[in-house]
């Protein structure tokens, strides 16, 4: 993998920031996009913009051919039996509340489980929130081991014969955690809940295969992989979807409607309330294409790799307290710290300065950082396109941050 | 180190007030108390304010946050405490003036408050800075209602 050439796909990364050059770690919030996705997004608006599958003239069956087509992909990226399984979405959030309300509605009543964790971003805790006071259902926490990991023994105490919905991050965002999935699921099953699965940190990163992982439902986000914003996919299971009802209703998803009564569109269109997010779909695709083309082994790898290098060379500044597994190989792309008692925010200005983009704050995670017993921390997430280089300049900065506020104070 | 553009955020007289907070805790009998946060970033504040006959006797806050933010609310409690109720909330107005970049009103001597006039220039951090002013505004407005 050439990361040099990769870089020059990314035409954002080549500009000074604060009189720097930009170092760009912050692609867990959101990543930049290749050319490919940007020259995709203009030719459809320039060449062939036009409603989907409604039109008899070429323009609307070309930019319906594309949509599909886009979907088409998303089932090779993510290996979904059949495209009427991928819904395409606003987003991770949006995916989450559909089932959460179109399923989860139907299917939960009191004295029901539904079953998340402690490390959970706030969009797969509070869709359950809601639906747990709506139904009079409870909902439970697997808690974490010290590292910041779950344990299948944890998971097999708290999923009962009770639970009807488990929903857990593949990866957390917070952590760098990669959780097991697939043994999850098996428990889940087990106990004749569905497994529900936020894929937002993980499709990006790594092969996501959700026959082998036998998930119920995969949510990820377009933005977070290459993609435009206002592009996700809700993967399901085809017999669960079938049964489920839409959420939103109105143009695109019907079949007849009636002055009383209104029938649905099969799969995947009933999902697909509105005109859908064309471009958004269509940007999506070639972000896929870009993304395979690389390679997601070989991302992966790049990004452990980053991972390892910059707890390395992150934990050599003293007071320097770095949160989530220890071991760089049982971890995602990104490392989560407070250095000294400099606050996140004051660090991320300074770094700033320099050049130096990161996240501060809660991260959405809320119950986590009350876990880790922080009111926040800071991050610094690796994507295809970083280098050792940004680490260094990131861990360079790091020492400066520290001397500037000891120099201050 | 230099940090030059750094040096009109992170003044002297800020990071005094941040490590040795005035008015830390809380008024045992109050007559109003406010929690706000900032939802983004997770600083929060909790202030409580004795307000009679039109005053505020006593301005008290606790709370986690940034630097900016926590020596905000140490200097907001030190220049409101004493003032007419009317004065707090002009010199709030003075004060989101200032955030803003925009000409204020120097009638008012607002003291150390002066150092925070660098966050103009960081627009990522303003909100940090108002967070103490507008728990002081609910406060009085709470109290009048």
């Amino acid at each position: 993998m050439n990361v040099n050439e990769i870089r020059r796909q990314f035409p954002i990364l080549d500009q000074e920031v604060n009189g720097h050059p930009l170092v760009y770690l912050d692609s867990a919030a959101t990543s930049q996009k290749p050319l490919s996705v940007i020259q995709t997004l203009d030719e459809y608006y320039r060449g062939y913009n036009s409603n989907v599958h409604r039109g008899v003239h070429t323009l609307g069956t070309r930019a319906t051919d594309r949509y599909e087509g886009a979907r088409e992909k998303v089932k090779n990226f993510i290996n979904a039996p059949s495209t009427q399984e991928v819904i395409f979405m606003r987003g991770t959030t949006t995916a989450i509340n559909t089932v959460a309300q179109g399923y989860g509605r139907e299917k939960v009543s009191k004295g029901d489980e539904i079953v998340i964790t402690h490390m959970e971003h706030h969009s797969n805790i509070i869709p359950w929130q809601q639906l747990a006071k709506a139904t009079g259902a409870t909902l439970k926490y697997v808690p974490l081991q010290e590292d910041g990991t779950l344990s299948l023994e944890d998971v097999r105490e708290t999923v009962t014969k009770n639970t009807k919905i488990v929903s857990i991050m593949m990866v957390s965002n917070v952590l760098g955690t990669m959780n097991p999935i697939k043994e999850i699921t098996q428990i889940a099953h087990e106990n004749g809940a569905i497994m529900v699965v936020d894929g937002a940190q993980a499709a990006p990163h790594m092969k996501v295969d959700v026959q082998d992982l036998n998930c119920d439902f995969f949510a990820f986000s377009g933005h977070k992989m290459g993609g435009p914003t206002g592009i996700g996919v809700l993967y399901g299971k085809k017999d669960i979807l079938n049964k489920m009802e839409p959420i939103e209703f109105g143009g695109e998803m019907i079949d007849f409607v009636g002055l009383q009564e209104s029938t649905w569109k099969e799969l995947p269109w009933k999902f697909e309330g509105g005109t859908p997010i064309i471009a958004g779909a269509i940007g999506l695709g070639a972000a896929i294409d870009f993304l395979e083309e690389v390679g997601l082994e070989e991302i992966e790898k790049h990004e452990h790799h980053l991972a390892a290098y910059a707890m390395d060379k992150m934990s050599q500044i003293e007071d320097m307290t770095i949160y989530g597994p220890a071991d760089p190989q049982e971890r995602a792309g990104l490392v989560t710290f407070n250095l000294a008692d400099v606050h996140p925010h004051d660090l991320a200005t300074v770094l700033d300065a320099e050049g130096i983009a990161i996240r501060a704050g809660h991260h959405c995670a809320q119950p986590l950082m009350k876990w880790l017993n922080v009111s926040s921390t800071a991050r610094a997430s690796f994507y295809l396109y970083n280098t050792e280089e940004d680490i260094d300049k990131l861990v360079a900065g790091l020492v400066k941050t520290k001397e500037y506020f000891s120099d201050v104070f | 180190m230099s940090f030059n553009n750094l040096d009109t955020l992170y003044r002297q007289v800020i990071m005094d007030h941040y490590k040795n907070p005035r008015n830390k805790g809380a008024i045992e009998d109050g007559s109003v108390t406010i929690d706000m946060n900032n939802p983004t970033c997770g600083d929060r504040i909790h202030l409580s304010l004795d307000v009679e006959n039109g005053i505020v006797k006593q301005a008290k806050f606790d709370g986690e946050g940034c630097s900016i933010s926590m020596a905000s609310a140490s200097m907001m409690t030190q220049a409101v405490k004493g003032q007419e109720v009317d004065t707090a909330l002009k010199m709030s107005g003075i004060f989101s003036d200032m955030m803003l970049g925009k000409e204020y009103d120097d009638s008012i001597d607002l003291g150390d408050i002066e150092a925070l006039q660098g966050v103009a220039k960081f627009p990522a951090r303003i909100k940090c800075a108002t967070l103490a002013w507008k728990a002081m505004e609910k406060g009085i407005d709470q109290n009048d209602s």
